[in-house]
């Protein structure tokens, strides 16, 4: 297929998708117990009203901008750019959004959702600890109970973030089974859910899970990609050549892709290479994985030969999930974006280059983004651009850079 | 007449249907397990196939699933213990599996493979009717029932569909959560049945929590079938003879489902 038929099928694609099942092509869909079947249904229910409702708009826009600190600057990295020699580089700057990342967005929407609903107890998985801090943080402004599943292999190495989450008043309840990180926080407070359907909204924190959490996520985090391609317009007078995003779960690669997706724009999702794509320890579902359903969603998953969900690597706690967002399976079907996968010891030599080139820290998911960035720029003309979400601050992993460069703090 | 069916056709009998994770403590066990269970008065036996990350579940079975796993089982070996099974056994067997071994396995090759050796149905507790039409196919095609499940918290409409869908029996989720035995059962528990026995006439069984012949009887009472679970891997996790243990289990919670009156007739 041509890319420009490609691209006008995206276009066509934009406002449909999902379909009134929750699909995205064959992915996506709501492969979950029946007790959550009616819950989700009000919640799609609540959301449409909520989209429709202008009191709620403004309200959420006012949140953005007078708590989040939205709209986050768009930054030329000139010396970066001139380190590559190539391409301009220009970082969306969600690091510097309230509590440090991107998860804001979506916590603050879903968190005024739930408040609408009337469900007072908030349920919420973290991985990094970025979800968990974001929904810590919306639950104590709207005075809702606050309970954060985190596996314990991810506790003990974000301790700061899981400080952080108690002194915002929520309650980390420690994930002892299975692999201990993320995707057993999300079996944990699915079960929690299932049990407290009534009381609890589950505040999904990624662009996965069962309809409509990949939709109503991806709308709280397009207001990165709305503001980065106004911003860019205005700084350059074009679109960027290549988006480019680290993708987890893919929720802040989804919230920049979203609103180029009717362009011609090349998307690229980075994903985490681990210790390397052959050693079977890495978290790179899209690049080296196959369809499956995990938490309610058909996607792309990492998996053994008898269907098992594999357990996975990364030197970043964020991207470490066997998972990914439907409509990024979906994306990569239809070839609208392409997917990538960047190792550990890359990650850090990104992380390393923001920080001397540009006086920025980033978080190591985001540095996976980096370090491809600055190897595709570095190919590159100097008249094209590459916009890059720079989705989170560096300050909780500088335990585990100091661990892998060997220095004691 | 289907395995299922011919459960509830008899007259004046509640189903007593018992689960087991394959595997769980090992395939040997479960081999000489159903067998009793089947003597101590199951009319039906669930396999659970089990899965890396089963979110319907408690922590009982979750643990029994993890050994499981790390004894290598997988759907295959499950379907080579049915076909070993079925030899031993007439009475109905039921794959209770999460959807992706089955997706990942092939579903249609997993259909066919399951007619092969003899399994009667199916359970997917993550598969709700809105994304069962393929498998519905070919369950229907290799004859095998496609057990839907419904719950407390299941609107009208949402028992209006899972009615039209399910085959064999309807399995209903006692209470909202995951699974494991519980002390008290919901009280709500007979308002449920209720409802959803006026919206259809299919045999209705109920799970989730129960685990003494005290609340079997009152399942019994309303519904046409008791599921146990999570207590029968409990037991198997403290007896030193788990087979016997298990079938004096079975035989007592029998003893309770069975009215007083019958009881005092024989």
């Amino acid at each position: 297929m041509a890319d420009k038929e490609r691209q006008k099928q995206g276009l066509r694609t934009k406002k449909e998708l999902p379909d009134e099942l929750g699909r995205f092509g064959q992915f996506g869909g709501r492969f979950v117990p029946e007790t959550l079947m009616s819950a989700l249904e009000a919640l799609e229910e609540a959301y449409r009203e909520a989209q429709r409702d202008d009191d709620f708009q403004r309200r959420l826009a006012t949140l953005l901008r007078d708590y989040a600190g939205r709209p986050t600057p768009l930054y030329y990295a000139a010396k970066l750019t001139e380190h590559c020699g190539g391409a301009k580089i220009f970082l969306k700057r969600e690091d510097l959004a309230h509590t440090g990342a991107h998860k804001i967005n979506n916590t603050l929407g879903q968190g005024l959702l739930a408040e609408r609903m009337g469900k007072r107890r908030i349920v919420a998985e973290t991985g990094a600890g970025q979800h968990g801090v974001a929904t810590a943080t919306v639950c104590a402004m709207l005075g809702l109970e606050c309970i954060v599943y985190m596996g314990e292999e991810d506790i003990r190495r974000q301790s700061l973030n899981v400080f952080r989450m108690k002194l915002l008043g929520a309650e980390v309840r420690p994930v002892a089974s299975g692999s201990q990180t993320l995707k057993d926080a999300i079996n944990e407070a699915i079960r929690d859910w299932v049990t407290n359907v009534d009381s609890t909204h589950y505040l999904l924190g990624s662009v996965v899970g069962p309809h409509p959490y990949p939709m109503m996520v991806r709308d709280f985090q397009s207001v990165i990609g709305r503001e980065a391609r106004q911003q860019l317009l205005e700084a350059t007078g074009r679109l960027p050549d290549y988006a480019i995003a680290c993708v987890g779960g893919g929720s802040n690669a989804m919230g920049l892709f979203h609103p180029f997706v009717d362009s011609e724009v090349k998307l690229v999702g980075v994903e985490a290479a681990g210790v390397g794509l052959d050693t079977g320890k890495h978290a790179a579902s899209l690049v080296a994985g196959s369809i499956g359903v995990l938490h309610g969603t058909k996607s792309y998953v990492l998996q053994d030969r008898a269907g098992q969900i594999r357990e996975t690597h990364s030197i970043s706690a964020g991207l470490d999930y066997p998972g990914v967002g439907p409509e990024h399976s979906y994306y990569k079907e239809s070839g609208r974006a392409s997917y990538v996968a960047v190792n550990d010891e890359e990650a850090l030599e990104g992380f390393r280059l923001l920080c001397e080139k540009e006086g920025i820290i980033p978080a190591l998911e985001p540095a996976h983004a980096i370090y491809y960035t600055t190897r595709l720029a570095s190919q590159l003309s100097k008249e094209h651009i590459i916009l890059v979400n720079l989705s989170g601050r560096g300050d909780k992993d500088l335990d585990i850079v100091a661990q892998t460069l060997g220095v004691h703090l | 007449m289907r395995r299922i069916e011919s459960v509830f056709a008899k007259p004046a009998h509640k189903a007593l249907i018992a689960y087991l994770t394959v595997g769980y403590p090992s395939i040997e066990a479960t081999l000489e397990l159903v067998p009793a269970l089947v003597g101590s008065g199951c009319d039906m036996v669930e396999l659970g196939i089990p899965f890396s990350d089963p979110l319907a579940d408690g922590t009982t079975i979750q643990r029994a699933s993890y050994r499981a796993l790390q004894q290598g089982v997988t759907p295959e070996s499950c379907l080579e213990v049915a076909q070993e099974l079925r030899q031993k056994v007439d009475s109905p067997l039921i794959f209770m599996s999460y959807y992706n071994p089955l997706l990942h396995y092939g579903l249609e090759p997993f259909c066919c493979a399951c007619a092969q050796v003899g399994i009667d149905g199916l359970i997917i507790p993550d598969l709700p009717p809105d994304e069962g039409m393929e498998l519905e196919r070919l369950t229907e095609r290799y004859q095998l029932d496609l057990i839907y499940l419904l719950a407390p918290t299941s609107s009208e409409e949402r028992i209006g569909l899972v009615a039209a869908r399910s085959r064999g029996f309807i399995y209903l989720v006692s209470l909202s959560g995951v699974t494991g035995a519980r002390d008290t059962l919901p009280a709500q528990l007979e308002g449920f049945v209720a409802k959803v026995r006026r919206i259809t006439s299919q045999p209705l069984c109920v799970g989730f929590g129960i685990s003494t012949p005290e609340q079997a009887r009152r399942v019994a009472k309303v519904a046409d079938g008791v599921i146990l679970g999570s207590r029968i891997i409990e037991i198997l996790e403290s007896s030193d003879q788990p087979a016997l243990a298990v079938g004096s289990f079975i035989k007592r919670i029998r003893d309770g489902m069975t009215p007083r009156e019958a009881a005092n007739g024989m």
